[in-house]
């Protein structure tokens, strides 16, 4: 409240807003030459040498098709550009910033919208926009149940699910309590990644949705006092029963979702969360996990979200980022992206509405036993309010944190 | 002295002016980027009135008692570990086989990058790592590994003992650096000659002279270990972290208004800094008095045979940790697959070599150009401002210099946003001259760290003599004092090269996204945890300062090669 108070009085001192882009500007034609000989700084996390190939790719690509140069900027957080763009701001550099694409979404979108750190809305005028499946994957739309309004573009679709080794597991879990059932039976033999960490933060979310009396108050910004502890209740009971039969007695918690699917493949643990359907595929074909590894969900549903790439308020190279952008939602970038060799990201289009050239590709797609097929993924639960989140993180840190 | 009137002296005077100019201003940007937000002062993020509600924030955050903790024992622990370890070595095996034989090998420790170094020794020493997979299942029994917390144990052990392995390697390169001007083997001579033994002498005679001269990179180390980042993430727990990774985590939250908490925690880092090294400074002083009393009570002391053997042993076995924490990342960059409990990858490959191939050679350019700038700049800066306050007859009363070791003492996180904020105004960010500026800042307090001590203890009757003999102070300096101080000036501009190399969060906010080293390169994989390619970037991030070392090491002793004086003292 502090924050939306100092914002409220900040804009209101120096009248700043986002700055409106006029229709005109907005035409493809005129983005697309506009864009020739732009030179795109692509801040994404980098930390995958999977994705910075395919990143790579697409740089070829929008180079060949529109005369683009992408440079990819490698993150090891997403916050270090949210931080740039801020400096920026702090500067007075309202024009001509160093960040022209961000991938992103959740907290930072949330963060970046509402501190008016965002140039847009940007998408309708990209010619791929109208493939993507809004009916199908609702939460191209919604990012954590912050309306997205044009200011970034869906690029790939995530879902919680979990690992194992199929070797060692023959009947995994299928709902939250009977997690507890299977870590009490197989003592220390599965953990999750220390909160704030977004794994393991959504975990917490997943226990949650299950356990809340009212799943329903979860879209709605976290209550204060009484009411948000009757709604946790169930997840402290939950945690406080779970953890002593975690790894390491659930005093020590991997500090990250890569470090813990490490953990599976050094076999100090039996299940690891992942947030991509395919990435237990593309890690096994590329020797990061057994070949005997699958996937699993929960009979209930699991969460699922969408990420996206956004464009800065002071993006130097505006209708270069946008070129980037409708090409990363091309049938063509989509189906390469979902291929388990290349990355194994699922796709946000709706692939039945494609055309039959844009459907060959992703039924040209090579089958892998670690992919589930879309139909036995089970239903998508929606993120909740990102105030659970804050809230819930906290609330952990109180009580495991310290 | 009146010399200073010269043309040369004129322009040596400015100096330390130009040298604190140059970093005064970021500094200055950087406490005040610092220091207001951490009062509640940052437009940007609506904070526009001062007040005290993120100390108060930070003081009640259930994370903050269990993370000074955690930062206070491990810190500590690893600095005082690692003194009394060089101590002990070179007061027991000085002039043994063993001690020339861990001085040569000194260099690749020196030179391996301190996240590298920790990611190598979790996997060695970790439950399911590659000490337990050599004896598993067939010794040990264990077809799963035990569930027993040697990495991440919430006592901070394991990240004490990774800083050990790297910390305890400066700190005796700069105690071997220091032995010739503290002229220990003339001390020691005239010890044996009245009767004291090998380790007694060397404590009673040479330590204190030794001493005030590593003072300084003591203090580096006990700042370093205190405020590290990379190490920690890897070694330390996560429920707390210890306070740097914290104050980290919350400059990096999406939520933004934690930024007020960050910078508040900033501030606390700082305090802690300076308190520790105020409470190390005054124990000095407590066993400078006890250790004054030892000396005169005349004990001679025996032949030390077991303190050889002790020291010996432990520093041999840290070197072996060391060494294998680094084999076994070679191991891993060629490896395919490799599970637990297999010894060795069950099949080798050189994907990640080749894939990285182009990615390598681009940013190692970048790499070796903003090194050797920085180092060679901040060289330039050290010297002129050493020769400078020796020409004008200043002892060490510059005090103002001691602003050059405030980038070691402030968290570069909290820093680096106000110089970042000062860079985009001036519209110089993501420049070369910006970005080797901004490395220099960080490259000069460890260059005029390395350099100061035996700058300052060179006789100045060497200088004096060659005056008497009709030298100008130029001459001087280039004739007689840059070869005889050769070989600190080599190794000072190699440590220089090396923490240009490892600059990671400097090359991304000054660099403003434009540059890619090898660090920048390394630092982003490592976030996808994937050892063969951390072991990749680690090799050639290890590579350009082990050169650099190697030059430093090997030049001086093939210029000297017929001067036995200036020699390496053993």
């Amino acid at each position: 409240m502090r924050l939306l108070r100092a914002i409220a009085l900040f804009s209101a001192v120096l009248g700043i807003s986002a700055p409106p882009a006029s229709a005109e500007a907005l035409k493809w034609d005129v983005i697309a030459a506009k864009a020739k000989d732009q030179t795109v700084y692509w801040n994404a996390w980098g930390g995958d040498e999977r994705i910075n190939a395919y990143i790579a790719w697409a740089g070829e690509r929008i180079w060949n098709d529109y005369g683009v140069t992408l440079r990819h900027v490698k993150l090891s957080d997403t916050g270090e550009a949210v931080s740039r763009v801020l400096a920026e701001k702090t500067a007075g550099r309202d024009s001509d910033g160093s960040v022209d694409l961000i991938w992103i979404n959740g907290e930072n979108f949330a963060a970046m919208k509402r501190n008016q750190l965002l140039f847009g809305p940007f998408t309708q005028a990209l010619p791929n926009f109208k493939l993507v499946d809004f009916a199908g994957k609702p939460t191209t739309l919604v990012d954590f149940t912050v309306p997205v309004e044009g200011l970034e573009a869906p690029w790939g679709m995530a879902k919680i699910n979990f690992v194992y080794d199929s070797a060692r597991i023959q009947t995994p879990p299928r709902s939250i309590p009977e997690f507890l059932d299977w870590a009490k039976a197989n003592k220390g033999r599965f953990t999750y990644p220390a909160p704030p960490d977004f794994i393991g933060s959504t975990f917490l979310k997943q226990v949650m949705i299950e356990l809340t009396p009212d799943p329903a108050a979860l879209q709605k910004p976290a209550p204060e006092g009484a009411a948000f502890d009757t709604a946790t209740a169930p997840l402290w009971s939950y945690l406080e029963a779970l953890h002593p039969h975690l790894w390491r007695g659930g005093k020590i918690f991997p500090a990250s979702g890569t470090a813990q699917m490490q953990m599976l493949d050094d076999g100090e643990v039996d299940i690891a969360i992942s947030f991509y359907p395919s990435d237990a595929a593309s890690l096994a074909q590329n020797g990061r996990l057994p070949e005997s590894a699958r996937i699993f969900v929960l009979e209930g549903g699991t969460i699922g979200n969408t990420h996206f790439v956004a464009i800065p308020y002071n993006a130097r190279a505006k209708e270069g980022a946008m070129v980037l952008a409708n090409f990363l939602m091309s049938p063509e970038a989509q189906a390469r992206k979902q291929d388990t060799a290349v990355w194994g990201d699922q796709t946000v289009l709706d692939v039945a509405g494609l055309d039959p050239a844009g459907k060959k590709r992703f039924d040209a797609l090579p089958a892998h036993p670690a992919l589930l097929p879309p139909e036995a993924l089970g239903p998508t639960l929606l993120e909740p309010h990102p105030s659970w989140m804050t809230r819930i993180e906290a609330e952990w840190q109180r009580r495991f944190g310290g | 002295m009146s010399r200073a009137g010269t043309p040369r002296g004129g322009v040596l005077r400015h100096a330390p002016g130009l040298t604190l100019g140059l970093f005064l201003v970021p500094i200055a940007a950087g406490l005040v980027g610092t220091w207001l937000p951490a009062f509640g002062y940052l437009p940007a993020l609506g904070g526009t009135s001062l007040g005290f509600e993120s100390w108060r924030a930070l003081l009640n955050h259930t994370s903050l008692p269990g993370a000074m903790r955690l930062t206070l024992t491990s810190g500590i622990l690893a600095s005082a570990l690692s003194l009394a370890l060089v101590i002990a070595f070179v007061a027991s095996c000085h002039g043994t086989r063993l001690y020339r034989r861990l001085r040569r090998a000194l260099t690749p420790l020196l030179a391996v990058p301190h996240v590298a170094m920790a990611i190598g020794l979790a996997f060695l020493i970790a439950p399911s790592g590659w000490l337990a997979r050599l004896i598993s299942p067939w010794a040990s029994g264990w077809t799963t590994p035990p569930d027993v917390a040697i990495v991440n144990d919430p006592y901070g052990l394991a990240l004490a003992f990774g800083l050990v392995v790297k910390e305890m390697p400066y700190l005796l390169l700069m105690t071997m650096a220091a032995l010739g001007q503290a002229q220990a083997d003339q001390r020691m001579a005239v010890a044996r000659a009245l009767g004291y033994g090998p380790v007694v002498g060397w404590l009673k005679t040479v330590l204190p002279a030794v001493y005030a001269q590593i003072r300084l990179p003591v203090y580096a180390v006990i700042a370093y270990s205190l405020s590290v980042v990379d190490m920690a993430m890897v070694l330390a727990p996560a429920t707390p972290p210890p306070l740097a990774v914290l104050i980290l985590r919350w400059f990096n939250d999406p939520d933004l208004s934690l930024r007020f908490l960050a910078a508040a925690g900033a501030v606390l880092q700082l305090f802690t800094v300076i308190l520790a090294i105020a409470a190390w400074n005054l124990s000095e002083r407590v066993v400078m008095r006890l250790g004054r009393r030892w000396i005169v009570e005349g004990w001679r002391g025996g032949g030390g045979g077991l303190a050889r053997h002790m020291a010996g042993g432990a520093m041999s076995l840290l070197y072996a940790v060391a060494g294998l924490s680094v084999a076994v990342l070679g191991i891993w960059s060629l490896a395919g697959r490799w599970r637990y409990p297999g010894a060795f990858p069950a099949d080798i490959s050189f994907g990640a070599w080749t894939r990285h191939l182009h990615d390598l050679l681009w940013a190692t350019s970048t790499t070796l150009i903003v090194g050797l700038a920085a180092a060679g700049l901040a060289l330039a800066l050290a010297l002129a401002c050493l020769e400078n306050e020796r020409r004008r007859a200043l002892r060490t009363t510059n005090r103002a210099l001691w602003l050059l070791y405030t980038p070691l003492l402030v968290p570069q996180v909290a820093f680096l946003f106000g110089f970042q904020v000062i860079a985009v105004r001036a519209g110089i960010d993501g420049t070369w001259g910006t970005l080797i500026w901004s490395h220099v800042l960080f490259v000069l307090p460890y260059v005029f760290l390395s350099l100061a001590e035996p700058y300052r203890a060179l006789d100045e009757r060497y200088a004096r003599a060659a005056m008497c003999l009709g030298a100008t102070p130029n001459r001087v300096f280039w004739r007689v004092k840059v070869p005889m101080l050769l070989r600190p000036i080599l190794i000072a501009f190699a440590i220089g090269f090396a923490i240009s190399v490892a600059q990671y969060l400097p090359t991304v906010f000054a660099g403003g996204g434009r540059f890619v080293t090898l660090t920048t390169e390394a630092v982003a994989l490592s976030g996808g945890g994937d050892r063969r390619v951390v072991g990749v970037f680690a090799f050639v991030q290890a590579a350009l300062p082990l050169l650099a070392f190697a030059a430093a090491f090997a030049v001086p002793a093939w210029i000297f090669r017929h001067r036995h004086a200036l020699r390496l003292p053993s």
